[in-house]
């Protein structure tokens, strides 16, 4: 099996697989439909019908210019940004190293995996909800013990629209770096460890392995992970609704959030409908470049 | 002696315990930042006296009343938290059921049948897979509306369900490959109907990428918000977390009585996680990496 086999997931020299007794023919035919209706019954009603009835809502132009009158709405884009191109990319560094560090077969640190990926495991809500608490400036944890340790009186966070976002960022890191690691260090585990052994032999060390072995092998799933990673990052409405509650003044409202809150707080669905839309530029190219890497890859992810 | 260059000048025992002693701090770093919150959660929930938290970062005097307090509902906000956990449950549980079920099945006209045409059903979950759940909410819960939904689990189930198919077929779609076909054809010349191939065959030997698929999908319940905040409205079809939010909304309300929530809110799916670690994570390598 090549290496491009396995951590590219392009399938090479697809074997041409015998069908179901070379196509599908009468009862066959018909049984292969009634199994596939389900889902095509479900992706009809749930994810069409509201996708058109979205754009119907969200079809008139005047929206845009209420929208686009509306300082909040650019807060939230700027928001966005951050949220999405710092959350994102710091969670997927920091995956990289760790998945490099969990690498090792030392017992402790197989022990310290299992702790690790608790985040993972542990629903949204609560552990939003705790850091919530753990942040608050009055008598959060996380202050106390800056308190006992250094003397320091922490600032009130959450009062802050940049450190209000700084720990929307953190949590939604914290609740999603575990999943990545494991994606990223089931990767680095499918390199063969021979491929190593050869750079060894021909006197590559540290970090020329890094350069001529992990890098060129990882890239191409690392990227598929970025890309991934920012489509749910762009929908996350838990973090920033739980840890900072999109406060100081809606301050640190991402499109998200600030969507629902349009729909559901000020009774203007449209003009909700209206925001999200307006992150449909980037949204398909993303869509796109995605739908093409994980069709080569029939499935990855 | 300085040092300038510690990494060149140390010698070879030198360096190897440097390299250690950093292995170990990244370790005890990694233990605190994992940890922080979920002991923050105990904290909480131990602290009897919720009005004056001490600003100790133990418990001063530990104390399992704000557990008791949940166990007998003794409090107007969580007056129904028991029957608000079993809806967690059931929304659960049958958006594993259904994933489970509508994913198999899926899969296997398109993986083992070989429907004429099944790429175009895999592009549309890969599509459904890649798009923002939240931002098809408001025309969802506009279409529960006039599905005559509102206000109803199913709603929600449906939504659940709908979001976690994709990624169950997907997993499942690549996890059939690793099983031969001749098996299906044997079975077929034995005179097996579609039917029975996929129930006695197919089934049984996809169970570990279908346990993956359907704690993936029990996690996506109990992990989202939006959906069941809402189509959720009423107390009796409430879930628990729609009813941890209401904390927020009251002026008053106990911290303690919410953290004692949150974790019993989170023990079931991690306990089902950890029991089924190893599924998820071979699932996860399938479909992650594998081609």
């Amino acid at each position: 099996m090549s290496v491009s086999q396995t951590i590219g997931g392009v399938t090479a020299g697809r074997r041409a697989r015998s069908t179901w007794f070379r196509g599908l023919h009468g009862a066959d035919y018909v049984w292969a439909i009634a199994f596939a209706v389900p889902y095509v019954a479900l992706f009809l009603a749930f994810v069409v019908y509201p996708i058109c009835y979205g754009l119907w809502l969200g079809s008139d132009p005047e929206l845009y210019a209420q929208l686009f009158a509306d300082p909040r709405y650019f807060t939230a884009v700027i928001n966005t940004l951050i949220y999405v191109g710092v959350g994102v990319n710091l969670k997927m560094f920091l995956a990289f190293m760790l998945s490099g560090f969990f690498m090792r077969k030392r017992g402790w640190v197989k022990a310290l995996l299992v702790v690790f990926i608790l985040p993972w495991a542990t629903p949204a809500l609560p552990a939003y909800i705790s850091i919530h608490w753990l942040m608050n400036g009055q008598w959060g944890m996380f202050n106390n013990i800056l308190w006992l340790l250094f003397d320091i009186d922490g600032p009130v966070y959450l009062n802050s629209h940049w450190m209000g976002l700084a720990c929307n960022i953190g949590a939604y890191v914290w609740k999603n770096l575990p999943f990545w690691t494991v994606i990223l260090l089931a990767g680095r585990m499918s390199i063969p460890q021979e491929l190593y052994e050869a750079a060894a032999v021909d006197g590559a060390t540290g970090m020329r392995k890094f350069f001529h072995v992990t890098y060129p092998l990882m890239a191409n799933l690392y990227l598929v992970c970025i890309l991934l990673d920012t489509v749910f990052a762009l929908g996350d409405f838990n973090a920033t609704t739980f840890v900072s509650g999109g406060g100081p003044a809606m301050s640190t409202e991402v499109l998200a959030t600030l969507g629902i809150r349009y729909a559901y707080t000020v009774a203007l669905p449209r003009l909700g409908v209206a925001e999200v839309m307006t992150a449909l530029p980037v949204l398909i190219p993303l869509v796109y470049i995605l739908m093409r890497k994980l069709r080569v890859s029939e499935g990855q992810l | 002696m300085r040092r300038p260059h510690p990494g060149r000048h140390l010698g070879y025992r030198q360096r190897r315990r440097l390299v250690t002693v950093s292995k170990v701090v990244l370790g005890v770093v990694l233990l605190i930042w994992t940890l922080l919150p979920v002991y923050n959660m105990l904290l909480m929930a131990l602290d009897a006296d919720a009005d004056e938290f001490t600003g100790s970062i133990w418990p001063p005097d530990p104390d399992l009343d704000s557990f008791r307090s949940v166990w007998t509902e003794d409090y107007w906000l969580m007056a129904h938290f028991w029957h608000q956990f079993g809806n967690s449950i059931f929304l659960g549980v049958a958006t594993m059921v259904l994933t489970v079920l509508i994913g198999s099945l899926t899969s296997f006209s398109l993986g083992r049948m070989r429907l004429h045409k099944g790429w175009i059903i895999t592009d549309l979950s890969l599509l459904t897979y890649v798009l923002p759940t939240t931002f098809l909410v408001i025309p969802f819960v506009h279409i529960m509306h006039r599905y005559g939904l509102s206000d109803s689990l199913w709603a929600v189930i449906a939504a659940e369900v709908t979001f976690a198919t994709p990624y169950a077929i997907l997993i499942l779609h690549q996890y059939g490959k690793l099983i031969p076909m001749d098996l299906d054809e044997a079975a077929k010349i034995d005179g097996a109907s579609p039917f029975q191939v996929y129930r006695l065959i197919y089934m049984p030997l996809m169970a570990p990428a279908l346990v993956a698929v359907g704690v993936y999908a029990l996690l996506l319940a109990w992990n989202e918000y939006i959906y069941q905040y809402l189509l959720l409205s009423s107390t009796g079809n409430m879930t628990v977390a729609v009813m941890i939010n209401q904390f927020f909304d009251s002026d008053e309300a106990p911290w303690n009585y919410m953290m004692a929530i949150a974790i019993i809110y989170s023990l079931p799916p991690i306990a089902i996680f950890y029991a089924l670690r190893r599924f998820m994570v071979a699932g996860l390598t399938l479909g992650g990496v594998k081609g």
